[in-house]
């Protein structure tokens, strides 16, 4: 998986959790918090569904990974890439 | 001590066959029942009382999939009925605005969801919601309400069986007298439909209505009648000191001129006439009225054989020589809409002090014998000479017993 793939998933979660947000221009390199209507409860969603949809485990003390789409490629793609193996 | 008059100047409503006011009083009395066949998980079809307000009128999209369907129900109906007050609310100052909702139960519909959703994951509990607690805080329903419309003064939800509509809006007179707030959105919501377990729990009693018709499966009075159909649902209303209500110039609904409540101390489903009837004329008493001065009883019957002829019993006996007091069921229409029951059936009946008329009891093919009584409005509406006075019953499981008394608004 390549790391545009790997943030096209996680526009696709944030698309499912926030349904009303606007995705057409998410900046990667901005925190996704200061560019969308997203709280606490809704990163706890995104790392429900990537237990739930892809079977990979965020640990908590991770969570700071997960601030752009940049920093969630850089993170997540090596684990969809060790689930895929 | 003089208490202050408290008034109802706004409605907002869902229920099966109606999301307004409007709607649901002109299919009650056109005879117009709503009653759907839905797949219940683990039971097939039944039927149920279903609404369809237009959520995303007041809600977005993740407000909606993360709160619950009672707090959407809760939201829907309290906008509605700010709207329907006339209260300007952008600006408005809302520490002295207080949330009072009646509730049957709650928390149900969300932990039956996630057991489910966790027994696709082999039980895992890593997959069980972070948003399961949220949702299933007693207080929920109010809660959403006051996130949604900025409300920053009390609310709670008041657990009372299928009292807890007329709990609701009793808890709202009594802090607005108490000067506690000086707006109180009150009433009651249900989101029973999406849980099993109250269908399970009614058919394992034997109390859960069938016939092959869903329209004619609720059926009070009648002598099939054979169980209860569960709704979903809700009706909130604005209530004010007549003062405050007054001096904005707010059309007034009806006054609620008195209530009671009283518990059986009995049976945890059997409801007991005695108590009924006692609760009956003490709610009148608080009003300073007699029987004869009631012109419209909203009963509660829920269609069970045992239930109804508790209730007619209770009837009979306070209402024994007013043969000017008319009876009416709005559970014929829309089922049981559990903690909603006694505030939508308010709704459903207060236009008749405007309107003159009292709705019928439908679906009432063969009275029962044990349930007749006067002036029982079976079938079809009925044109009234007087229209004044509205006596609204509400009992509950764990024999809890609310009456409420609403009043014709006259200036005096």
């Amino acid at each position: 998986m390549t790391k545009e793939e790997c943030k096209q998933i996680v526009l696709d979660i944030i698309a499912e959790i926030a349904p009303d947000e606007d995705l057409s221009d998410v900046k990667p390199d901005v925190r996704l918090r200061d560019q969308l209507e997203l709280d606490s409860m809704d990163f706890l969603d995104i790392v429900m569904e990537l237990r739930k949809q892809h079977g990979i485990e965020v640990p908590e003390d991770d969570y700071p990974q997960l601030a752009t789409l940049d920093s969630c490629a850089e993170y997540l793609t090596p684990k969809f890439n060790a689930v895929n193996a | 001590m003089e208490l202050s008059r408290i008034v109802i100047t706004g409605v907002g409503l869902t229920a099966s066959n109606g999301d307004s006011l409007p709607e649901f009083r002109r299919n009650l009395l056109d005879g117009v029942a709503r009653i759907e066949n839905m797949e219940i998980r683990y039971m097939g079809r039944i039927h149920a009382g279903v609404c369809h307000y237009d959520a995303r009128r007041h809600q977005g999209r993740k407000e909606i999939r993360n709160g619950t369907r009672a707090g959407s129900i809760a939201i829907y109906c309290s906008r509605e009925a700010v709207a329907d007050a006339g209260v300007a609310w952008n600006g408005r100052e809302t520490e002295r605005v207080g949330v009072y909702l009646g509730i049957t139960e709650h928390g149900n519909v969300e932990t039956e969801n996630e057991i489910y959703n966790i027994s696709q994951y082999n039980y895992d509990t890593r997959f069980w919601t972070h948003h399961h607690n949220p949702r299933t805080v007693a207080n929920n329903p109010a809660g959403e309400v006051t996130m949604n419309m900025g409300v920053r003064g009390p609310h709670y939800t008041i657990g009372a069986a299928c009292a807890a509509g007329n709990a609701g809006l009793i808890q709202a007179v009594q802090m607005l007298r108490l000067g506690e707030v000086d707006l109180a959105l009150a009433g009651g919501v249900s989101e029973s439909i999406r849980s099993f377990g109250i269908f399970a729990g009614f058919r394992s009693q034997g109390a859960l209505a069938h016939h092959e018709d869903p329209n004619r499966a609720s059926r009070p009075f009648d002598k099939a009648r054979n169980g209860i159909v569960v709704s979903e649902g809700g009706a909130v209303y604005t209530l004010e000191r007549l003062e405050d209500a007054r001096a904005r110039g707010a059309r007034i609904y009806g006054e609620i001129v008195g209530y009671h409540l009283n518990s059986d101390a009995a049976d945890a489903v059997l409801p007991h006439a005695e108590r009924q009837a006692q609760c009956m004329r003490r709610a009148l008493a608080s009003a300073n009225l007699e029987p004869t001065d009631v012109d419209i009883v909203s009963s509660h019957a829920t269609a069970t054989p045992q239930g109804d002829i508790q209730e007619c019993i209770a009837l009979r006996e306070v209402f024994e020589n007013c043969p000017r007091t008319y009876i009416n069921n709005t559970k014929s229409f829309i089922g049981h809409a559990m903690g909603a029951a006694g505030a939508l059936e308010l709704a459903g009946n207060l236009p008749a002090f405007e309107d003159r008329q009292a709705h019928p009891t439908i679906n009432v093919d063969d009275l029962d014998e044990s349930c007749a009584m006067p002036n029982l409005v079976l079938n079809r509406s009925v044109a009234l000479d007087r229209a004044e006075v509205i006596l609204n019953n509400s009992f509950g499981m764990l024999g809890i017993n609310s009456c409420l008394v609403v009043k014709k608004f006259a200036d005096d």
